[in-house]
Order: structure tokens, then C-alpha cells, then sequence
């Protein structure tokens, strides 16, 4: 029988989100080991390593945590046996990542092995439960097929990185560079702008207060994994960069105008799309990949999943305790001090201008931007963990 | 012909509205103003709700046969944490605690939303898909 409340217990999604932070600080200190020369080359060690440890460590590991939770929700359809996966997915995908920086950084073959080996156990684990859910679901709309869609862009992902993985270990044949160019294009544009675009295309009307997007968006999945299966990489781009202005006028329409800190997270995630977008179209001219990079992936990426992050888990501290408590539970802004919430903005925001300032003038803006950035993550760390508390104390008490 | 999903979905975004009115008035401080939109708030959703679990929810439920565990019950046990909310929000605007009005809003709209796409992409597509013809009486009738 079709039953689309099933949430999963609070710990299921809790131990993705209480992780993501310890990786973005991870990913700071290996920056100020390397100092400007982090900057030089995206192929470096330190380079891969820093990036595996943001997108898999703090965007994989806060979007695979809020999947378990929202499945439910955005499908009605949730996934089974929710502890055993989020136990197995959880912790490879923490010690893959692990493994895979350290492989990086050590050029050791085991160490690439063992990464490959917990990843993808954690990934296919992660896709099986996801294809028994999203495939059972009866009434398919927009947003359960673009999220069938995205889940294909991340096997594929998984599939190009154990490849490359193989062939820098010495496992197999390197793939040809054109190759190793695809690996990122489906892991960003196709598992990630998909991802974004669904959760977006339902948050930013209700929760903004926005129109809805026009209808015809609805095709921008299909045509954004057709063009990424045709090994055209422009084409997701153009259509991510619509869709990014598209919810920028959304916004100026916005019906609720309450001064909110999410809002500003996910101004600047669009903001730093369309940068993003542009750079990318200028960079046969003048080399911008590394620039693209920060743009995309702690500047928009990680800007939304941390607006998120602010939504989610106050909302679920409040509703796993009025199950118990009735009226007695805190309201969603009780459990976290706005201002450490803002204080975490700032420090976000800034970090990521002066990475980007970093990528042109390295020896000047190198170690603050790394130093700004460990900041944010302390404080963000520190602010989930302030919700968790608060929960606990009340659910005790 | 009438249809479940749009109709409804029409009411959710009337609904939105009324809320963020509300919302607006006891963020400016004008409670007179305040309590009147939270009223006017209130009474649309109770009016939506009583639609929902008064004629359409027993009209599916009869038609498939799913009630108790299915679909309708998770609809209403959500309508009832989203009434407990509306009487605390009422005392925050009769008390004039406009910190702990803002902070309940926007706990309910947390929950209002994720009840609302559950509602237009699930519910109300079967709604439509169980009560075929009968939807344009169902709604026409209130």
C-alpha cells in the first residue's frame, strides 16, 4: 500500500550533514599545506584531492543524506531498510573519500584501490536503493523523472571515476584526456545541475513565494543528458545558465520578502552559476577551468546545499519532537542563534571571493582564502551541531 | 471539465498569499492589521481542509478502497499538526510576540510546502485519476 510518510529516523539524514563540514575543513588545511601553488595546474594532487574531498565529501555526502530524507516527500517513495543504507553509504562514502585525497596526495596504488573499492560499494548501494524507490513510483511527475535522470548522470560518474581511478593507479589504461574531461561534466552538469534544478524548481515557488517556472523547463533534464551523451558540453551549459536567470527574475517577483539568510545562500548560488557559465564560454580564449572550478563548486554548489542544510535540519529537529512533545516543541528558529547563522554567511561568501581572487593572484590571496574557508566550515560545523544539541536536550528532557 | 489538481492547486496558491499577508503585517507591527490576515489566513485553510477531508478524501477512500494506513491518513495527521500550529500562531498574535509568530510561520510553512508537493504531485493525480468524472460535481458542490 502506497504510504508517503514514512520518514526515515532523524539519524538516517543527521550523520550525512554532521559529516559534510569535517570534509570542507579537511579540504582547508590540504590548501594551506600547498599554498599558491594549490592554483597552478587542476591536475595537481592537492588539486584532485581538494575537489574529491568538497564534491564527495560535503556536496555528495549533504545530497545523498537529503535524498534518504526527501524521497518520501518529492516521490513518495521511500527508501527501504533507511538505516542499513545510510549506515553503508555513510561510511564508505566517508572512508572512500578518505582513502581517494590521501591516494592523491600519496600517489600510493593501494590506498586508490581500497578508495575505489569503499566508493563504489557506497555508490552502488546508494543507486540500488534509489532505482527500487524512484521505479515503483506511480505517479511520475516532473521531479521524480528528474531525479531518475540524474541518478543514470551519477552512475555514469562513478563509472568514469573508477575508470580514471584504475588508470591512475596503474590498474588499466589511462583514458584518453577527452575522457578524463567527461568524469567532471557528468558529475556537475548532469548528477548535480539535475539534483538542483528538480529541488529547485519546487523550493524557490513555495518557500520564496515565487511564479512557478515555465513549463517547458520541465524538458531541461531530458535535453541537458541528451546533450551530455552526445559528448556536448556547451549545450548543459547554455541551459543551466537559463535556468539560473530564469529563477533570478523568479526571485525579483518574490511574494515573501522577510530578511532570511537562506535567501542570500541561494542568491549567490545563482549569481556564481551564470559567472560560472560565462568564464566557461571565455575559457578557450583565456584559461579559466581552475576559475570555473570555485565558481561552480563552492561558489553555487555548495552556496544551495548550505541553504538547505539551514532549512532541513531545524525542520526536522521540530518534527521528530512535536511527535513527542506536541506544542512544547521549539519552533525552527529556536534551536540555532540567527546571528552564528549569518556570522556563517559572511565567512562563506567571502571565502569564496577570495578563492576566486586566488585563482588570478595566488601568492597574495591563497592562504586567506584557505583560511576564510576553514572558518565557514568550523562554523557551519559548529551551528548543525548547535541544532543537534538543542534536539537532544529537549527530546531528554 | 474541472479538474482536482488544478483547482486545488489554485487554492494552495490563495493560501500562500493570505499566509505571507499575515506575515507581512506582523513583521511591520500593525497587529490590528496582523490578527485580521491571520484570520483571513486561517479561515482558507480551514475552509481547504474541510474540502479535502469532508468530500474528496472519503470519495477517494470509498472509490479504492484505501483508507486507514493509506495515502489520506498521512493528509490528515499532517492537517492536524498544521492546525496545532495555526492556535499557537493565534495566541503569538493576540499576545503581540512577533518573534514567536515569525518563528512558528515559519515552521508551518516548512511543513505547509512539503505537504503541498506531496498533495500536487501524488495526491491530487490520484484524487483525479480515482474520481474520474465525479471530481467536477465534487468541487462544483462547495
Amino acid at each position: 500500500m502506497l504510504r508517503f510518510d514514512q520518514a526515515p529516523p532523524f539519524s538516517v539524514p543527521l550523520r550525512f550533514f554532521l559529516t559534510a563540514p569535517a570534509f570542507a575543513f579537511l579540504a582547508a588545511l590540504v590548501a594551506l599545506r600547498q599554498g599558491p601553488a594549490l592554483f597552478e595546474s587542476r591536475w595537481s594532487p592537492a588539486a584532485l584531492a581538494i575537489t574529491h574531498l568538497l564534491t564527495l565529501g560535503v556536496l555528495g555526502m549533504v545530497m545523498l543524506g537529503a535524498m534518504l530524507q526527501i524521497l518520501p516527500v518529492l516521490a513518495g517513495a521511500p527508501v527501504a531498510r533507511p538505516r542499513a543504507v545510510a549506515f553503508a553509504v555513510h561510511a564508505g562514502l566517508a572512508l572512500g573519500t578518505l582513502a581517494l585525497a590521501a591516494g592523491f596526495l600519496t600517489a600510493e596504488p593501494a590506498l586508490m584501490a581500497l578508495a575505489m573499492g569503499l566508493l563504489g560499494f557506497a555508490f552502488a548501494v546508494f543507486l540500488s536503493a534509489l532505482a527500487w524507490a524512484l521505479w515503483r513510483v506511480r505517479v511520475v511527475s516532473a521531479t521524480v523523472a528528474a531525479l531518475r535522470l540524474a541518478g543514470i548522470a551519477l552512475a555514469v560518474t562513478v563509472l568514469l571515476g573508477l575508470w580514471l581511478a584504475a588508470g591512475r593507479s596503474g590498474f588499466g589504461a589511462m583514458p584518453a584526456p577527452a575522457l578524463r574531461d567527461l568524469h567532471p561534466a557528468w558529475g556537475l552538469l548532469g548528477w548535480a545541475g539535475m539534483l538542483i534544478a528538480a529541488v529547485a524548481a519546487q523550493v524557490v515557488p513555495m518557500f520564496h513565494m515565487t511564479p512557478a517556472y515555465p513549463k517547458w523547463m520541465r524538458w531541461l533534464p531530458f535535453a541537458a543528458l541528451g546533450m551530455l551523451a552526445a559528448g556536448w558540453i556547451a549545450g548543459p551549459v547554455g541551459l543551466y545558465a537559463g535556468f539560473a536567470a530564469t529563477t533570478l527574475w523568479l526571485h525579483a517577483k518574490r511574494r515573501r520578502r522577510q530578511p532570511d539568510v537562506n535567501f542570500v545562500f541561494w542568491r549567490a548560488a545563482v549569481v556564481c552559476s551564470l559567472a560560472a557559465a560565462l568564464v566557461w564560454l571565455a575559457t578557450p580564449y583565456w584559461g579559466g577551468q581552475m576559475l570555473v572550478g570555485v565558481l561552480v563548486i563552492a561558489g553555487a554548489l555548495l552556496s544551495v546545499v548550505t541553504a538547505m542544510l539551514y532549512k532541513i535540519v531545524p525542520f526536522l529537529a521540530w518534527l521528530h519532537l512535536q511527535a513527542r512533545l506536541g506544542a512544547q516543541a521549539p519552533n525552527v528558529r529556536q534551536y540555532l542563534d540567527e546571528r552564528k547563522q549569518r556570522r556563517q554567511l559572511w565567512l562563506h561568501l567571502l571565502a569564496v571571493a577570495l578563492l576566486a581572487a586566488a585563482v588570478t593572484a595566488p601568492q597574495f590571496f591563497a592562504y586567506p582564502a584557505a583560511i576564510l574557508f576553514a572558518a565557514s566550515a568550523v562554523q557551519l560545523g559548529s551551528n548543525l551541531l548547535s541544532i543537534t544539541l538543542e534536539y537532544r536536550k529537549r527530546a531528554a528532557s | 471539465m474541472a479538474n482536482i489538481g488544478d483547482y486545488m492547486s489554485q487554492e494552495h496558491r490563495q493560501c500562500d498569499e493570505a499566509f505571507a499577508r499575515a506575515e507581512d503585517a506582523v513583521a511591520s507591527g500593525d497587529w490590528a492589521a496582523a490578527q485580521a490576515a491571520f484570520e483571513a489566513f486561517h479561515g482558507a485553510m480551514q475552509r481547504h481542509f474541510a474540502l479535502e477531508e469532508e468530500k474528496l478524501f472519503p470519495a477517494f477512500e470509498e472509490a479504492t478502497g484505501m483508507s486507514g494506513a493509506g495515502p489520506t491518513q498521512t493528509m490528515r495527521i499532517e492537517h492536524e499538526q498544521m492546525r496545532r500550529l495555526f492556535e499557537e500562531m493565534k495566541q503569538a498574535a493576540l499576545a503581540r510576540e512577533s518573534a514567536q509568530y515569525l518563528g512558528l510561520s515559519e515552521t508551518l510553512l516548512l511543513l505547509m510546502q512539503q505537504h503541498n508537493i506531496k498533495e500536487e504531485s501524488m495526491m491530487y493525480p490520484m484524487l483525479d485519476e480515482a474520481l474520474g468524472s465525479r471530481a467536477g460535481e465534487l468541487i462544483a458542490a462547495c
